[in-house]
């Protein structure tokens, strides 16, 4: 056998025996064969062919009935970070039980990021099926969306003395919920400028972040549309609350011109904090409470930038087929007595959306009381700003053009 | 060379007839699998990517054979495709580089520590992906080991960095998916005989002559399959950039994450996975014939 022969020999054991060598199935009987069970199985696919139905749930079809009198629970699923430590015996969530003998399923993290969040839970709620949770907390456009698309229970005023009683004015009528009929706060927060001391000199305002040469390539900003858009639109002397699509279009603009010169390093979600404990950027436009919370305060120092900043508010909806609205009610009305209040804000630095938690707050914590995190003053609300509405096409043409320039 | 009997082709007989029955049944699991895990998915993909796009997810989206999606998606992101590409040709470049070596070393060399070397290989597969992808980014911090040394030995320029570069991201691509280089061009490696390398050598072939007549002839099937089996992946990967890169490195997997989950566009992202899918078949079709192992796919 010639050396070449042999070599030939080798390689094609080497490289495996082909279909045709298994004995019984060849492999034009193998092909013909599995194409058609391919077919039998795959077919349910071409229902898709006649496109998808809407997610909106029609007023009326969608009824839930109301458990809570039988069983005394709740599944609460929230953000991290939001709530004073659950399994303590003194915390707030504790003495809620203790007071209402009503157990609290409380899912710590479930809430990570809205869209992932409305990912989740869109294919039971459009649907009309229950998601398992009886309460969620999620940022005012998506509180929005989730109303408008007809998944949210209408609350019972009645059972909520509290939450009348002691919510905000500036809050009391959001334009996507007028009288508060399905959506209560559960805290807001401001987006604004976080810096590092340490590495950088005090950046004021978004146009620094975005110009001053030293910091080229050492900052993030947030890949929440909503959130860096709204500086962006402030920037070129828009109104966030109140733009055209061309004066979006040219925000957009202006955005892809400083990703292109190289002074945005990334866009991120929270992870911003990893890239400034890090020292990759010394500055990024960042979520108020975090720079406590997640940073520690210290070097790291939060501005509200001297164009305005971004003002949002996080709710508490009771989604569709939730058995126990009744339950949830009672303990929105139980976070909206001051006392309780004034406890959670003092733990997680946000916003305190309740009349007279400052003063219950003042009694045990005056640092906290005075902080400008948790109940920043008059003049400073004034250049808060919150981001236009909008309609879920609007959402999907600004978030495009947003994406084009994340992707480059 | 005396070889096991081959039976040629059925035959009449009750235990043909019987062991052919066998062979199909050991099939329905696979193929079942295959039908309700690809093929459904794939022909859903294939009607979304038809649908109208001036729906929503709230209004839902008509179904008006809208080919013009595949046109739009181009247009928008054919820059996308080619970096993608490019970083995913580079990176499976280096891969075969700095594989083939790792596996001849191993097949041949490693002796008793053999299994030992196998193990690391495939070691960073103990841990999660997305957890080594992060890692990276401690390890090439511009305050980092790495790139402080490399600015002390000039080859980084003071206020140069690593993360946040291409660099960065073609060596997280190569670092993930080394291993799926590393282990077909082993086990092609080690079922090549010795002996004839040996023989080589007998024939008076100098090494390098011998290595390319014979040893990469037949370790070719393990080129091919870890040249594929890196590619495909890392065409489709966003971690990387997402990760270790800036927007200025997003590949098309970016981008096709951000239509699904953050625009709701599923004409544009189900579009872009097909002309993605539809490309690397296309490459991967050329590639194979042009190396000449049909046999393979």
């Amino acid at each position: 056998m010639s050396d070449s022969v042999r070599l030939a020999a080798l390689a094609r054991v080497a490289r495996g025996a082909g279909p045709g060598a298994v004995p019984g199935v060849g492999r034009r009987s193998f092909l013909r064969g599995a194409s058609l069970a391919a077919l039998a199985v795959g077919a349910p696919g071409l229902l898709s062919a006649c496109g998808t139905e809407g997610a909106k749930v029609d007023a009326g079809s969608c009824t839930s009935t109301d458990l809570s009198a039988d069983q005394k629970t709740i599944t609460f699923a929230n953000w991290i970070g939001y709530i004073d430590p659950v399994k303590k015996p003194d915390s707030t969530l504790s003495k809620f039980q203790e007071q209402t003998g009503i157990t609290v399923d409380y899912k710590n993290g479930d809430v990570n990021d809205n869209e992932q969040f409305f990912a989740k839970v869109s294919p039971q709620l459009q649907d009309c099926r229950p998601t398992s949770r009886d309460l969620f907390v999620v940022t005012d456009y998506m509180a929005a969306r989730m109303i408008d698309l007809g998944w949210i229970q209408k609350l019972d005023h009645a059972n909520l003395p509290n939450v009348d009683a002691n919510l905000i004015d500036s809050l009391k009528s959001p334009s996507w919920d007028p009288n508060r009929d399905y959506s209560v706060p559960w805290q807001s927060g401001m987006t604004g400028i976080c810096y590092n001391a340490e590495l950088t000199d005090p950046v004021t305002s978004f146009e620094e972040l975005l110009t001053r040469p030293d910091l080229k390539g050492k900052i993030d900003v947030l890949s929440e549309m909503r959130d860096t858009m709204l500086f962006m639109l402030l920037l070129n002397g828009s109104d966030p609350e109140d733009f055209t699509d061309d004066e979006f279009s040219a925000a957009i603009d202006s955005l892809q011109g400083y990703v292109d010169s190289g002074q945005v390093r990334r866009f991120t979600g929270n992870d911003y904090v990893d890239d400034m404990k890090s020292g990759d950027i010394v500055a990024c436009e960042a979520w108020s409470g975090d720079v406590i919370n997640l940073l520690g305060g210290g070097k790291f120092k939060y501005v509200p930038p001297s164009e305005g900043f971004a003002i949002w508010t996080d709710n508490m909806l009771v989604p569709n087929k939730a058995e126990h609205k009744s339950n949830v009610e009672e303990l929105m009305n139980f976070y909206y007595d001051p006392v309780n209040a004034a406890k959670l804000a003092a733990w997680n630095y946000y916003l305190c959306p309740v009349k007279g938690a400052q003063q219950e707050i003042a009694q045990f914590d005056k640092s906290a009381a005075n902080s400008d995190f948790i109940f920043p003053d008059a003049k400073t609300m004034e250049s808060g700003y919150q981001f236009m509405p909008l309609t879920d096409t609007q959402e999907r043409d600004y978030q495009r053009q947003f994406n084009e320039v994340m992707g480059g | 060379m005396s070889a096991a009997p081959v039976p040629a082709g059925p035959q009449p007989g009750s235990e043909t007839a019987r062991r052919r029955g066998w062979g199909w049944l050991l099939l329905v699991p696979g193929m079942l699998w295959l039908a309700v895990f690809f093929l459904f998915p794939t022909v859903q993909l294939v009607f979304t990517s038809l649908y109208d796009p001036s729906g929503s997810y709230e209004q839902g989206y008509a179904m008006t054979w809208h080919v013009a999606n595949y046109v739009d998606a181009v247009r928008d992101t054919w820059n996308l495709f080619a970096r993608s590409f490019l970083y995913a040709g580079i990176a499976t470049g280096v891969c075969l580089a700095l594989g083939y070596p790792l596996a001849y070393a191993i097949a041949f060399k490693a002796g008793r520590w053999r299994n030992v070397m196998l193990v690391l290989v495939i070691a960073p597969f103990f841990t999660s992906f997305l957890l080594r992808t992060l890692s990276w980014r401690t390890i090439l911090s511009d305050q980092g080991p790495v790139t402080s040394f490399l600015q002390t030995i000039s080859v980084l320029p003071d206020d140069g960095r690593l993360l946040a570069t291409p660099v960065a991201v073609i060596a997280g691509l190569i670092y993930n998916f080394m291993p799926f280089m590393t282990l077909p061009l082993y086990a092609s490696l080690s079922k090549v005989d010795y002996r004839l390398i040996e023989a080589a050598g007998d024939l008076y072939s100098s090494p390098f002559t011998g290595f390319r007549k014979v040893t990469f002839p037949l370790s070719l099937p393990g080129v091919v399959s870890g040249t594929l089996l890196t590619f495909i992946p890392a065409c489709g990967d966003y971690i990387n950039a997402e990760l270790l890169g800036t927007p200025k490195q997003y590949m098309v997997g970016n981008r096709i994450q951000a239509a699904f989950l953050t625009e709701h566009n599923y004409p544009l992202a189900a579009s872009l996975s097909l002309i993605l899918m539809a490309l690397v078949v296309l490459m991967v079709v050329v590639y194979v014939r042009r190396a000449g192992t049909e046999e393979l796919v």
